[in-house]
């Protein structure tokens, strides 16, 4: 096949990239260069995006034998990944851009793009695995669970996962390492990246206060009292308990949590741990990696957070949104985030947390 | 490299000595190297000691636009002027003066042909006679090939200084550095078959100006360093080499026909006024001009666009832009350059990929 090689200039997508010309493909090498300004060195973290990652992924390109190219994608990405972070959390909710990057970015305008121009598919270093069954490629877990980035990929439409290939989903990180070193290439011992790319600080709550400002509002208890004051309410999440700075204690002094943002009065809401519980959730815009999930419980698992525990669950499709009821209590679930539902290792598909209960 | 160069270079690297040597070896090196030195000059019709040899085009245009710069600040000048078309090696080291030295920047415009208004650069010149230090104008254009009225800038000039980048021109079009009157002109090996890494500023005899590197003072204490003899010998092989300029511009000429019969739409860049034999700029509408180098690039054929940012971004040219193209018109245009040793078959190859190329570009332009 043809194929183009999307290259961070990390570890991961620099094998994927050699095994894929190992495995007979043609082999193209593309680093997408998604900040308009982008920073001269890396710094913390962060794995990509810097002009010293994008040497790494030419000289990478370089050592396999592959052509390379850079392709301008900040515009796209500024519109579909950093702006849509920005306004979920000015809506109080607690988006991933990085499912975001794939959805808009990697697996569209990238993919979209390669196939105007004659290629198959798209090659990432992305942790997971595919397979050919009787309802189509399907998108599973990698075999190295600590690193599968499936929940990041369950986004993918049906057509998506048919144009994508993951070479590395059957090796585990540490022997993905020792295969760069064996390849030549320099980046094998490239520390992974962590943080989101778009915040080279890596100071999250910063950043946001930067960009939508910081007005000072309430924090409540359930009934409305106000008990101390907060420094903008989208730098807090679901579930918080540090960092609170409240003022007023409990009768019985148990620590409160935060229970709810609310955007609109520019409120967060705390409370006991227990009101942090939830069993039933729903999402809305639902993407099916497979086959359309029916009306019909069936017994499954739903994953809340990127490498977060698959929980035991009912789930079902009622038309509009996507419903996941849980076999035991959940602490803490913000909306935003995306559910992904799994039928043992294959991703059934996801949607994006709307109501908790 | 062309071979002569190549059989020059490579004999001159198996000598020894340093031509600043006294001794036997060094001697001989420095006639080599001297040797070489007189050839460049009865190429661009200048003295022999008017050739100072650098690393680069770059190199040498730094030390010309600096140079004159410095000079001119200490007479009280401090009005930098370049055309809105100048190669980075010139824009940058504008900027720089501008940003670090307390010049004044006055970028001139070029018409939608590319060429340096002149009516600009009059009025320019009448307002600012006694502050300008330098006008650089380069001789023609990288992108477009474009000739530039070189001799009519030293003539509205009068006793300001002139330098000329004739990367481009040298070899390929009629070059004289006494004729143009300009105070400095630069050169570059690489662009006529010579090695890379080597260049020369051609610079009025008796003209001084600060240098940029201090060291041994080599070449008239303008440019120290040791110099690099094998690459000088090559050079001069290089510019001994004759330029089919007839068959280049017969190619070019049926290129340029072929693609407005394929495809009636495009534009070609500076196609009114006198180019130089061997560059065609196209634009492709509809198109990104990166897309349209991936796909030749992988149907074996090599273009180029603009520029690249230092993440590596094309860019849309600045060039094409002061010549009027929009951001969007601007980066769907390609350069095709056609050299000494292009013939007709890689004319008709290019001919015969191009259509896919552009309806592919076309289709992954779709947004």
């Amino acid at each position: 096949m043809k194929l183009i090689a999307a290259m961070s200039g990390g570890v991961d997508s620099a094998v994927a990239a050699a095994r894929a010309v190992e495995a007979g493909h043609d082999v193209i090498g593309v680093h997408l260069a998604l900040a308009a300004n982008p920073q001269k060195y890396r710094s913390g973290a962060r794995g990509c995006c810097t002009i010293e990652d994008s040497h790494d992924a030419r000289r990478a390109a370089d050592v396999i034998g592959i052509p390379f190219y850079i392709w301008d994608m900040a515009e796209e990405f500024h519109d579909g990944v950093v702006e849509d972070f920005l306004s979920e959390y000015a809506a109080g909710r607690t988006p991933n851009p990085c499912l975001r990057c794939n959805e808009k970015i990697k697996f569209a305008a990238v993919l979209d793009r390669a196939r105007s121009m004659g290629f198959d598919g798209v090659v990432t270093g992305h942790y997971a695995r595919t397979q050919i069954s009787e309802s189509g490629k399907t998108l599973h877990r990698a075999v190295d669970h600590s690193k599968d980035q499936s929940y990041v990929l369950s986004v993918l439409t049906v057509e998506q996962i048919a144009g994508a290939i993951f070479p590395l989903g059957d090796t585990t990180k540490v022997d993905i390492r020792k295969e760069a070193e064996a390849r030549g290439l320099a980046v094998a011992q490239k520390p992974d990246s962590h943080d989101i790319c778009f915040v080279p600080s890596g100071d999250n709550a910063g950043w946001l206060r930067d960009r939508l400002g910081s007005e000072t509002g309430p924090i409540v208890d359930q009934d409305g009292n106000k008990i101390g004051e907060h420094k903008g309410a989208y730098t807090y999440t679901i579930g918080q308990r540090k960092g609170l700075g409240l003022t007023v204690p409990t009768s019985d002094g148990s620590p409160r949590f935060v229970l709810k943002i609310e955007p609109v009065s520019n409120t967060v809401v705390v409370g006991p741990r227990e009101d942090l519980a939830i069993t039933t959730m729903r999402g809305e815009r639902p993407v099916w990696c497979g086959p359309q999930v029916s009306g019909t419980a069936q017994e499954g698992f739903v994953q809340v957070r990127a490498h977060g525990a698959a929980l035991p669950c009912t789930y079902y499709f009622d038309g509009t949104l996507l419903v996941a009821e849980l076999k035991e209590p959940l602490l803490g679930l913000a909306t935003g985030q995306a559910m992904v539902i799994y039928d043992g290792d294959r991703v059934v598909g996801s949607a994006t947390i709307c109501q908790t209960e | 490299m062309s071979p002569a160069a190549f059989k020059a270079i490579s004999a001159q690297m198996q000598v020894l000595g340093n031509p600043s040597s006294l001794h036997t070896h060094g001697r001989s090196t420095r006639k080599a190297l001297e040797d070489a030195r007189e050839v460049i000059a009865r190429q661009v019709n200048c003295l022999p000691s008017e050739v100072i040899f650098t690393a680069s085009g770059t190199e040498a245009n730094n030390i010309a636009l600096k140079g004159l710069f410095w000079q001119g600040k200490a007479q009280g000048k401090n009005i930098v002027v370049i055309s809105a078309i100048e190669h980075h090696a010139i824009l940058d080291p504008a900027q720089w003066l501008a940003d670090h030295e307390g010049a004044e920047l006055i970028t001139v415009d070029v018409t939608v042909d590319g060429v340096i208004d002149m009516n600009s650069l009059g009025k320019i010149i009448n307002q600012h006679r006694n502050e300008i230090a330098v006008i650089s104008v380069m001789h023609t254009n990288n992108e477009t090939g474009t000739l530039q009225p070189i001799s009519e800038v030293v003539a509205l000039a009068g006793d300001i200084p002139v330098h000329t980048d004739a990367v481009q021109s040298f070899k390929k079009t009629p070059l004289s550095f006494a004729e143009l009157g300009v105070y400095a002109m630069t050169l570059s090996a690489h662009k006529i078959g010579g090695p890379l890494g080597i260049g020369a500023l051609i610079l009025r005899r008796a003209i001084e100006i600060p240098a940029l590197l201090h060291g041994g003072g080599q070449e008239r204490e303008i440019r120290s360093g040791t110099l690099n003899a094998p690459s000088i010998v090559a050079f001069a092989a290089a510019a001994k080499d004759n330029y089919p300029r007839e068959n280049v511009i017969a190619l070019r000429d049926e290129f340029i026909a072929a693609v407005e019969t394929l495809f009636p739409d495009v534009i070609v860049n500076g196609k009114n006024v006198e180019r130089l034999p061997g560059i065609v700029n196209i634009t492709f509408p509809g198109t990104q001009s990166d897309t349209l180098l991936l796909l030749l690039d992988s149907a074996q054929v090599s273009a180029s666009t603009g520029s690249a940012c230092s993440a590596g971004v094309h860019e849309a040219s600045h060039v094409l832009l002061a010549m009027g193209h929009t951001q969007e018109t601007a980066q769907s245009s390609l350069r095709f350059s056609f050299g000494s040793t292009s013939t007709k078959g890689d004319l008709d190859f290019i001919v015969s990929v191009l259509p896919d190329v552009i309806m592919r570009g076309r289709a992954a332009n779709l947004k």
